[in-house]
């Protein structure tokens, strides 16, 4: 009797740790690299801006150089990021060109997600670059679909097919939202300022138009929002970023 | 009595006596009573509202923190919505805006949001179970309740549920509610609003009554094979035909086909034939192509593969390959004549003009497309056949077709499907068991579910999908009982329809395709509802005669449609007699004769107070700014109370307009409108060159 319960609790136990461990290997499973590269770059898709949840406009793509600085195909890149981004892949060999592309969902908190790609070199030394994405929550979704309506023609130097931008034209420059070093150093109430009464509410150009008769209190707390989310160093305290412990 | 045994010995030791076993039972009571608290101290809520303390305790602003808190399970009641959340027992800081660079959940105080959570509760916008006190239980589906919490990515959907209208900040459920209507989903399937209007779909797919005029069996064929193939724009899905079934529709379709009145013009063709295949004349025709302005609705693709131009009308790169010569002809000429109810406008083309559009037209072929399509003709069994499965797979439901009548409730109604109940729903392989991930793979693979279901296979990108969802989701049991109170309905559809001839005119160059006039029309270009406030008669009549735009950034333009003096004179007439704002009477400010003090303080004020140059160009060697319209002849074109008015309140006169409204002083309007109205452009050139 005591002999048959002892085999069967050895033989649960050991089923028990088969499948235990078979579970973790799938989870851990990366592919073998074919060869080592030196440094690892941001190809493209770096600060990119999505609502909290949803996929980046455009996929991430890192590149993993030699020491010359020539591609590297077959290279191992593994990307780790904060809970609740959502990486696909997570990690892969570079292709003929030397990169990895990866599709990115942002997590359910709006901020600043910190993702590090890593690639290892020959002698075993881990080399990685830092990379960021923004995830817009509510208040900054609608700062930035305030921003594409009332501010962007004038704030973004960038021209798109559908819509010339107006920078150039202006004599006095505006600052582009992702201006950090300039725009950091304003509160928000000398943002809320000059964006409801004009540039001469702040003794500057007058080309600033008010904007106080057409958004609405909280409209401008949104814009306020979006243009502190994407500002470039960071705006305030470091503790909105979001790594991984 | 029996033999003295070991278990005997002990049941006489511990329950032998009265005071003993009463001492035992007493033991066993308190136990039992203790499990009560136990559980309540190990409860997962009791742990958190813990943890929280802890987190504020080490704060600065730990006293007032610990102030708001309230111990013990919290629950927002809220009968008339249905609404029991108990989900502020944990996430005790949604108010605590000090607490915003907490990153640990359930600790994160609430992003701002219009809506307070004492009025709305929790699970109306997050979904979940509000009344349950465990982790599992209140986000996730458990065997009792199977309402998980919504993923971040379709939380706009629940703003959908009340509110009907486009919303700023929901651009998701703006685009997926969007797309319901624009790639004919609510041709299919029935969908009513809470307020029981049922969405109507804004694509206008075309007619197959007249089919076999417009172009060959072979490229039906071809396009029921891949309608994407011939253009990367067509919203058309695929139904996945094979080459058989694909060949049989054809049949049908043609031979159901019964013949339209295409007017041919023997001298159009001509031309046409000669344009087509002399490089010399294409370039000359793609003036004309450019000059129409079809590009403002058309795109093409060019040689780097970009698609060039709007996408109102069908793509074009491959039009020759498409339609027969004497159906485009008779199409450039007058579209309506093929089909009375398309967008396209009639240009009144002369013979020459309709021939070389109609050559430059016929140039863009590919000759890959039907290359490899070669069809026998076609034997009544496959005609049969055809349409047996132009009735299965509902072609009628899109498609007006000879002989078949629409079917009604083609496919399932969805106006309850946000809250489908998921053991309802038959789970393809792979797809979680939750509704949201049901909606986006049947969105994403249809025929993943069944190789016998009918529903075709779009090309959306994953986020198109993801809005679907939303706007999908946003159709739920909860949106149809929620207290009309709380809900915004969407603004009732307008009928609009202008009177007369000049109504006839409006309808026969399609005005509405581009401009909205009392709530109905496009938004591609201005708003017209109170046009006839706005401009004056004469630049009115000379922009009919030949339009040019306004605005120097813009690519999209209004096309010269060559009218006669007799039908702009009507559509003027018209114009400036209905089109009238009551808040702007047109004649009661001079267009001319300002003292001209006052228009040189309008001009101060233009340049430097208010910084108008920033976004307009009154005098093109130094102004450039690029936003609003050039206006070196505004004098000219606008009347001068709209521009007082416009002064006062832009968008009271043009709802959604970019220019901000500057609260000016009465003074400064004047000023201001006497300067712009002395800038009459073309008139000072005219002075300066005598």
């Amino acid at each position: 009797m005591k002999r048959t319960a002892c085999i069967l609790i050895l033989v649960f136990a050991a089923a028990l740790h088969i499948g235990c461990t078979q579970h973790a290997a799938a989870t851990y499973s990366l592919p073998n690299p074919t060869a080592y590269g030196a440094a690892i770059v941001e190809s493209s898709g770096g600060k990119q801006v999505a609502e909290v949840g949803t996929p980046l406009p455009q996929p991430l793509v890192v590149q993993v150089n030699d020491d010359q600085g020539n591609a590297v195909g077959g290279a191992l890149v593994v990307l780790h990021g904060p809970n609740g981004i959502y990486l696909d892949p997570a990690a892969g060999l570079t292709d003929s060109s030397g990169q990895l592309t990866s599709n990115i969902s942002m997590g359910t908190i709006p901020g600043r997600y910190q993702l590090t790609a890593t690639t290892t070199t020959k002698a075993g030394k881990t080399v990685e670059v830092k990379l960021e994405e923004i995830a817009l929550g509510y208040q900054e979704t609608l700062g930035s679909q305030l921003n594409d309506q009332y501010c962007a023609r004038c704030h973004n130097q960038e021209s798109t097919p559908e819509r010339v931008s107006n920078y150039d034209n202006l004599e006095v420059k505006p600052h582009p939202f992702t201006e950090g070093d300039t725009l950091n150093k304003m509160s928000d109430a000398d943002l809320i300022a000059i964006i409801s009464h004009g540039g001469p509410a702040l003794n500057k150009s007058p080309l600033m138009a008010p904007y106080g008769y057409t958004l609405s209190k909280s409209e401008i707390q949104a814009l306020i929002a979006y243009i502190r989310m994407v500002s470039d160093p960071p705006y305030g305290a470091p503790g909105i970023v979001y790594t991984q412990k | 009595m029996s033999l003295p045994n070991p278990l005997e010995k002990l049941r006489q030791k511990l329950f032998g006596d009265a005071v003993i076993l009463f001492g035992w039972i007493s033991l066993v009571l308190l136990i039992l009573l203790a499990i009560a608290p136990a559980k309540n101290f190990f409860a997962d809520w009791h742990r958190y509202q813990r943890g929280y303390q802890r987190l504020i305790s080490k704060r600065s602003d730990a006293f007032t923190l610990r102030r708001h808190f309230e111990p013990g399970i919290q629950q927002i009641w809220l009968p008339e919505m249905d609404v029991v959340d108990r989900c502020t027992t944990c996430h005790s800081a949604l108010k605590e805006t000090t607490l915003a660079d907490v990153s640990i959940q359930p600790y994160r105080p609430h992003p701002p949001i219009p809506h307070k959570a004492e009025e709305f509760g929790c699970v109306v916008c997050h979904r979940g179970q509000g009344i349950a006190t465990s982790v599992e239980d209140a986000h996730k589906s458990t065997l009792a309740w199977e309402e998980p919490l919504l993923p971040a990515k379709y939380l706009e959907s629940s703003c959908g549920q009340c509110h009907q209208q486009d919303l700023k900040g929901t651009p998701q459920l703006n685009l997926g509610r969007k797309m319901l209507r624009s790639y004919g989903c609510v041709h299919c399937h029935t969908i009513k609003r809470p307020d029981s209007t049922v969405i109507s779909a804004t694509d206008d797919p075309p007619s197959l009554a007249h089919i076999a005029d417009k172009t060959t069996r072979e490229w039906i064929f071809a396009w029921l094979k891949d309608p994407q193939a011939y253009s990367t724009t067509a919203t058309m899905p695929t139904f996945k035909l094979n080459d058989d079934d694909a060949r049989d529709i054809s049949a049908f379709l043609i031979s159901s086909s019964t013949p339209g009145s295409l007017k041919v013009v023997q001298a159009s063709l001509d031309t046409a034939k000669k344009v087509k295949d002399n490089a010399e004349l294409q370039t000359k025709a793609s003036s004309l192509y450019g000059e129409s302005f079809c590009a403002s609705c058309h795109a093409v693709q060019n040689a780097a593969g970009n698609l060039v131009g709007g996408n109102i009308g069908p793509e074009l790169t491959k039009v020759g390959s498409k339609v027969k010569p004497e159906w485009l002809q008779a199409w450039v000429r007058n579209p309506h004549d093929y089909d009375p109810g398309t967008g396209m406008p009639h240009y009144r083309f002369n013979d020459q003009e309709v021939g070389e559009l109609t050559g430059f037209l016929l140039a863009k072929v590919d000759n890959d497309l039907l290359a490899n399509v070669h069809l026998d003709a076609p034997t009544p069994e496959q005609i049969a056949h055809g349409k047996r499965l132009v009735n299965d797979y509902g072609c009628a439901s899109c498609h007006e077709i000879n002989g078949l009548k629409r079917p009604e409730n083609f496919a399932p109604e969805l106006t309850k499907i946000g809250s489908k109940p998921v053991n309802q729903l038959a789970f393809a392989p792979g797809v979680p068991h939750t509704l949201y991930d049901y909606i986006g793979a049947k969105i994403k693979q249809p025929r993943a579910f069944g190789s016998s279901l009918k529903m075709p296979q779009y090309t959306f990108t994953p986020a198109q999908i993801d809005a679907l969802v939303n706007a999908l989701l946003s159709h739920n049991e909860r949106a149809l009982t929620i207290p009309a109170a709380k809900t915004v309905p969407a603004p009732p559809p307008s009928h609009y329809e202008p009177a007369g001839k000049a109504g006839q005119l409006i309808s026969d160059l399609n005005c509405f395709e581009c401009h909205a006039i009392n709530g109905r029309g496009g938004d591609m270009a201005p708003d017209l509802t109170w046009e006839g406030s706005s401009v004056q008669r004469d630049w009115l009549v000379q922009f009919f005669r030949n339009p040019n735009t306004l605005r120097p950034a813009l690519i999209r333009r209004m096309p010269k449609f060559n009218l006669t003096d007799a039908e702009i004179n009507t559509l003027t007439d018209y114009i400036l007699t209905v089109y009238q704002s009551p808040k702007v009477d047109r004649d009661s400010m001079p267009l001319a004769g300002y003292p001209m003090a006052q228009v040189e303080l309008g001009r101060q004020l233009y340049y430097s107070k208010y910084g108008c140059q920033s976004c307009h160009i009154i005098d093109t060697k130094q102004d450039k700014g690029y936003i609003g319209p050039t206006l070196t002849h505004v004098g000219s074109r606008l009347t001068a109370a709209w521009v007082y008015n416009w002064m006062k309140d832009p968008a009271a006169l043009r709802p959604g307009t970019q220019e901000p409204k500057r609260n000016m002083s009465d003074d400064d309007a004047r000023a201001l409108t006497a300067f712009l109205m002395s800038e009459k452009g073309s008139e000072k050139q005219e002075a300066k060159k005598r």
